[in-house]
């Protein structure tokens, strides 16, 4: 395997386990208030963390520009004060990825949580267990198949990230060209035996990032 | 220190209207399905808010829609044990009754543990999870994980029904055995009057969301308000009622 294929293999890991980091920790709060609480626009939160997955990515990549922009709303902000953008860096490539891989999370952890037995959350409170060591001693040990399966799921998502991620973190050779990128660029100039290499990798890995989920999500607790 | 309630809802077109108070014995509420027993004894605990009424223990209030008093469930010292007992599936049978005390120091909470361990005939099964224990095993945990904390009332929804014959008459007599150790108001919901006249101290009769009769089962069954009581005083098989009850009606 040459550099350029390992470089992007690494990078592509990172990107993704960056991202899962972050998707795993706000998936499992927004996903539990979703679940848990009733508040007014409850439907319209999920929808807005649920419109990723159903926009075409370069939308995302355009919002995420508007935003992260360096003369984004937040974006400017962060560069008057700091001198740093996050455009064409592999932050940029991590916070696509994110985006694009949180409604996964989001989805799933809700569903499993919404499923645990009333009764049990119920018994937890009878025994004088208020609302954290109930979420974390009983809903979500309990919602456990579902979390784990979302966080597998968001990673397979978060690796092949491409669209928002050309538009946030573009394509360079050797600083953010993720896997999904830097086929794009060997298929685009004919060189086909590392895009096959690539390719074939990708889908290995996928498809046992796949596996992982389903079989997480069938087993017992 | 007794329990007194008084309780209205409107749910879904059910309308709940319940007063009674019971000292420190067993009051059973006795009641076909559907008469908002279960509702009582949920908003009892603080699960379900009344729209009025209150709940009181003692000279301490829980509920109070009159002062705007509501105690979360977690903050009233009621131990609780659901029809389906609700024991929890991914903890051994000791981390279920540990979870019963959180707020007793850890060294306390491990010697009640073991009290209630071998009281309770449960000795051995410590690191076993629910799904490996029989079905008298997991009432009697869940028996144990609700008294753990030493509750200032007990409220039982039907803790008996999905088991068979036998293993009922041998939980009734393990439930007198748990009051002979715990002098508190114990609230047991049941539709089956064999269980009610074997346990009572005092039986409250629902029907379609408020009560029917009051009292003890002598008089309950001497003088059934009404036809629906009388057909659930009937319901008795003669053969089950006979000493057990005689020797409670001289309580």
């Amino acid at each position: 395997m040459d550099t350029g294929t390992l470089f992007s293999m690494r990078l592509s890991l990172q990107v993704a386990t960056v991202a899962t980091f972050f998707v795993v920790i706000i998936g499992i709060c927004v996903a539990y208030l979703l679940a848990r609480q009733n508040f007014r626009g409850k439907e319209i939160v999920d929808m807005l963390f649920t419109l990723p997955l159903v926009l075409p990515p370069t939308v995302i990549g355009y919002y995420l520009i508007v935003i992260f922009g360096r003369n984004g709303l937040i974006g400017k902000t962060i560069y008057e004060w700091t001198g740093f953008t996050i455009m064409f860096t592999w932050y940029a490539a991590a916070l696509a990825s994110f985006v694009v891989a949180l409604p996964l999370m989001i989805k799933t952890t809700r569903a499993s949580i919404e499923s645990v037995d009333r009764n049990l959350i119920n018994a937890s409170y009878t025994l004088g267990n208020g609302e954290l060591v109930t979420a974390f001693k009983v809903i979500l040990p309990l919602a456990k198949k579902g979390v784990i399966a979302g966080a597998v799921l968001s990673f397979a998502r978060a690796m092949g990230e491409f669209g928002a991620t050309l538009m946030l973190a573009g394509n360079i050779p050797g600083k953010t060209d993720t896997m999904p990128l830097a086929i794009y660029s060997l298929a685009s100039s004919g060189e086909w035996t590392q895009a096959h290499t690539m390719v074939i990798l990708l889908t290995i890995m996928s498809g046992v990032f796949l596996y992982l989920a389903n079989v997480y999500s069938k087993r017992g607790t | 220190m007794g329990l007194s309630v008084t309780l209205k809802k409107k749910v879904n077109g059910f309308s709940l209207d319940v007063a009674w108070e019971i000292g420190d014995e067993l009051g059973v509420l006795l009641g076909y399905s559907g008469s908002g027993k279960s509702m009582t004894l949920q908003m009892i605990a603080g699960l379900m808010i009344p729209d009025e009424g209150f709940v009181r223990s003692g000279s301490k209030a829980y509920f109070d829609s009159s002062e705007d008093l509501d105690t979360p469930p977690q903050a009233r010292n009621f131990g609780y044990v659901f029809q389906d007992l609700a024991l929890f599936p991914h903890m051994p049978i000791m981390r279920n009754i540990l979870f019963g005390a959180p707020e007793v120091p850890k060294y306390e909470k491990l010697l009640r543990a073991q009290e209630m361990m071998d009281a309770f005939r449960l000795t051995g099964l410590e690191n076993r999870y629910p799904s490996e224990i029989s079905g008298g095993q997991k009432q009697r945990v869940a028996f144990a994980r609700a008294l753990i904390r030493h509750p200032d009332v007990l409220l039982l929804d039907e803790p008996f029904s999905a088991l068979d014959q036998p293993l009922r008459i041998e939980m009734r007599h393990f439930l007198k055995e748990v009051r002979r150790r715990f002098e508190i108001p114990v609230i047991f919901v049941t539709h089956d009057f064999n269980e009610a006249a074997f346990l009572a101290d005092k039986i409250i009769v629902y029907s379609q969301g408020g009560i029917v009769q009051m009292g003890s089962l002598a008089q309950v069954s001497a003088q059934p308000a009404s036809p629906e009581v009388e057909s659930l005083v009937k319901s008795v098989a003669p053969s089950l009622r006979a000493p057990e009850e005689a020797m409670f009606c001289e309580e």
